[in-house]
């Protein structure tokens, strides 16, 4: 795989996948479409089946109906082929609390029938270091605080190199500094040819990370693409009180806007707007041709603001 | 620090050489290593260690021997050869001390993981739920034995410190040398332990049947109580042979010369009846079962 450069193909495809519990529809014929070499996003409130097409994915749970493809292969038939490619965190660390952090990660390389042996020790320290848990590798994980086992939960995903890491919420439980630390071994992952499909419920963190995402509500896809596809599908507006409505329009025709033909004065003035214009260029426009402005608004249609529209209220968007 | 090491990012042509067919008895020496690095599994085999020794203090300290046939089986021979404090000690830890510390382990197998969280992760790794299954049925296996050679153990360390060790008269009436009565404790040790693989296999399965390890364990110690009370009920008797615990203390024909190995045999058949019958359905279950914790 040449460093940087997306595979053609996808790393994870599923179609009409769903997942009923009893009654109640977790995952509701969701199809994926999970570009090779991507950073994808899988975005969704709580409770909205991130999890639990992430489990399917990984062949843990049985999906109710639809297909699922990993990296070119059906899963979970042909799990044996599939899985030892992919690195997964699965809803949060789990360890046996009476082993050490490097016991605990031997012992799911073990678990791998075709991870080599002689090399596990190596491979345990390595993937210790790169999470900078070195200095706890011979400490019980009892004795681990929460983000400490989150580290540690991410090393066992890097015991092996990859094609696909599967991380759900990977930095949930993490400083500041661990979690800029994920978001900077993320990228360098996806830079050496890895596909990374990580969930969160935070905007921000996929924005900073992502290529790609998807958003999940209540067990539904509503939105999926790159992160500029989505990005143009909600784009701002200005919005301008003012009795000189022509001359308004005019402005911001010179200014590169494409405003909505208005009825004439004394409406407000509406135009879609660019990220690279600033708000205040425009205002000292409108100034400057003696525009009498009575209000200036930014409707700021972000895609925060698309993804709160998408997935209803409460959902968490952090800054 | 999260340090990026370029050689280990990308899928790297040295691992895909190296990774094919290594290591099958990998996750066979990890599940060891785990059972055997719990502290709970050496209290349970320290505590199995001192019924002998219970056993053998009481004998000693006692002023008066115990008549013949009076307290369990083998009692009365203590004081007399150091040897019967493990046979002793086997027979009053069948009933419900061993299948107790065998129902904590075999209960625990898969529903510990569970509620561990570290089956989702075995199983991504992939570990295989077939290969996962046997391996952890090996591991208790392992364990009834260490089980029962620790009751053994202590029993021959306690009785040779207490008591004296001479030539042992067999039940049969003749008489065998210390060093052969040893080998007939190993082969006593042996037959104890495959009488406890049915248990093992049994508790394998309930273990695929929930996510909470108590649970497992406490109805297979049950299971493993309401197999002897039915095995005492004159009215069953048709069903008594296929009482996993039927040949639990019929190990009196190893202590005969020659060996009578007519019991050890129905006890193996027996025991490998109960494997097939619940490995299989252990599998069928765990094979389909949804991983959600
Ligand atoms: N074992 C289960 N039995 C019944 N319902 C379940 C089970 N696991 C999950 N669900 C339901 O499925 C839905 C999706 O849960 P899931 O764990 O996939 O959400 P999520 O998107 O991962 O949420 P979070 O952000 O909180 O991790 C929820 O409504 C939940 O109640
Ligand atoms: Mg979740």
């Amino acid at each position: 795989m040449t460093a940087g450069a997306p595979t053609a193909g996808l790393a994870i495809e599923t179609r009409g996948l769903t997942k009923r519990f009893g009654r109640q529809t977790a995952v509701d014929g969701i199809s994926l479409a999970v570009p090779r070499g991507s950073v994808f996003g899988f975005l969704g409130p709580n409770g909205s089946g991130k999890t639990t097409t992430i489990r399917m994915l990984l062949g843990l749970a049985r999906a109710t109906g639809g297909r699922i493809r990993v990296l070119g292969q059906d899963m979970p038939h042909s799990w044996q082929d599939v899985l030892p490619r992919v690195g997964a965190l699965v809803e949060g660390p789990a360890f046996y609390p009476f082993l050490s952090g490097t016991a605990n990660l031997q012992r799911l390389d073990a678990a791998d029938g075709r991870a080599p042996s002689s090399t596990r020790s190596a491979r345990a320290g390595e993937a210790l270091e790169r999470v900078g848990l070195t200095h706890a590798a011979g400490k019980k994980v009892r004795a681990y605080s929460l983000g400490m086992k989150q580290r540690l939960g991410i090393a066992g995903a890097l015991m092996l190199p990859r094609e696909l890491l599967v991380l759900d919420e990977p930095t949930n439980g993490l400083d500041p500094q661990g979690t800029r630390e994920v978001r900077s071994l993320v990228r360098s992952l996806a830079a050496g040819g890895t596909t990374v499909f990580v969930s969160s419920h935070l905007l921000a963190e996929v924005e900073q990370i992502c290529t790609h995402a998807a958003v999940m509500s209540a067990g539904r896809l509503v939105a999926q693409g790159s992160l500029d596809e989505l990005r143009a599908a909600g784009r701002r507006q200005v919005r301008i009180q003012t009795p000189d409505g022509d001359a308004a329009r005019r402005v911001l025709l010179d200014l590169g806007l494409a405003p909505e033909p208005g009825p004439g004065n004394g409406a407000p003035v509406t135009a879609p707007l660019d990220y690279h214009l600033a708000p205040e260029r425009i205002v000292a426009a409108l100034v400057a041709a003696d525009v009498r402005v009575r209000g200036f608004s930014v409707e700021a249609t972000s895609l925060e603001e698309r993804f709160v529209a998408l997935t209803g209220e409460g959902f968490d968007v952090a800054h | 620090m999260l340090r990026i090491d370029p050689d280990t990012t990308g899928r790297g042509p040295r691992t895909t050489a190296v990774r094919r067919g290594t290591a099958g008895w990998a996750l066979l020496g990890s599940e060891l290593k785990v059972l055997f690095r719990r502290s709970r599994t050496w209290a349970m085999l320290l505590a199995l260690a001192a019924i002998p020794v219970l056993i053998a203090v009481v004998v000693k300290i006692a002023s008066s021997g115990p008549d013949p046939g009076e307290g369990p089986p083998f009692l009365d021979r203590v004081s007399q050869n150091g040897l019967f404090a493990a046979v002793t000690g086997l027979v009053v830890s069948i009933p419900l001390f061993l299948p107790l510390t065998v129902g904590v382990v075999a209960g625990d197998t898969i529903a510990g993981e569970a509620g561990l969280g570290t089956l989702r992760y075995l199983l991504a790794a992939p570990a295989g739920r077939l290969r996962l299954l046997a391996v952890k049925y090996a591991g208790a296996a392992v364990f009834c034995l260490a089980a029962t050679v620790s009751v053994v153990a202590a029993g021959i360390g306690i009785g040779a410190a207490l008591f004296p060790v001479g030539p042992v008269t067999l039940l049969s009436g003749d008489t065998i040398t210390p060093g052969e009565s040893l080998l007939r404790l190993l082969l006593v040790a042996g037959y104890v332990s495959v009488s406890l693989l049915g248990l093992s296999a049994v508790g394998l399965f309930i273990s695929t049947l929930t996510v909470v390890p108590v649970g497992a364990m406490a109805a297979t110690v049950v299971l493993s109580i309401v197999a002897q009370v039915l095995d005492s009920l004159p009215q069953l008797e048709w069903l008594h042979p296929w009482l996993f615990s039927h040949y639990w203390l019929g190990f009196a024909d190893l202590l005969r010369q020659p060996v009578e190995w007519g019991s050890f045999v129905d006890n193996a058949l027996l025991q490998a009846g109960y494997l097939a019958v619940f490995g299989a359905l252990a599998y069928a279950r765990f094979a389909r079962k949804d991983i959600l914790t």
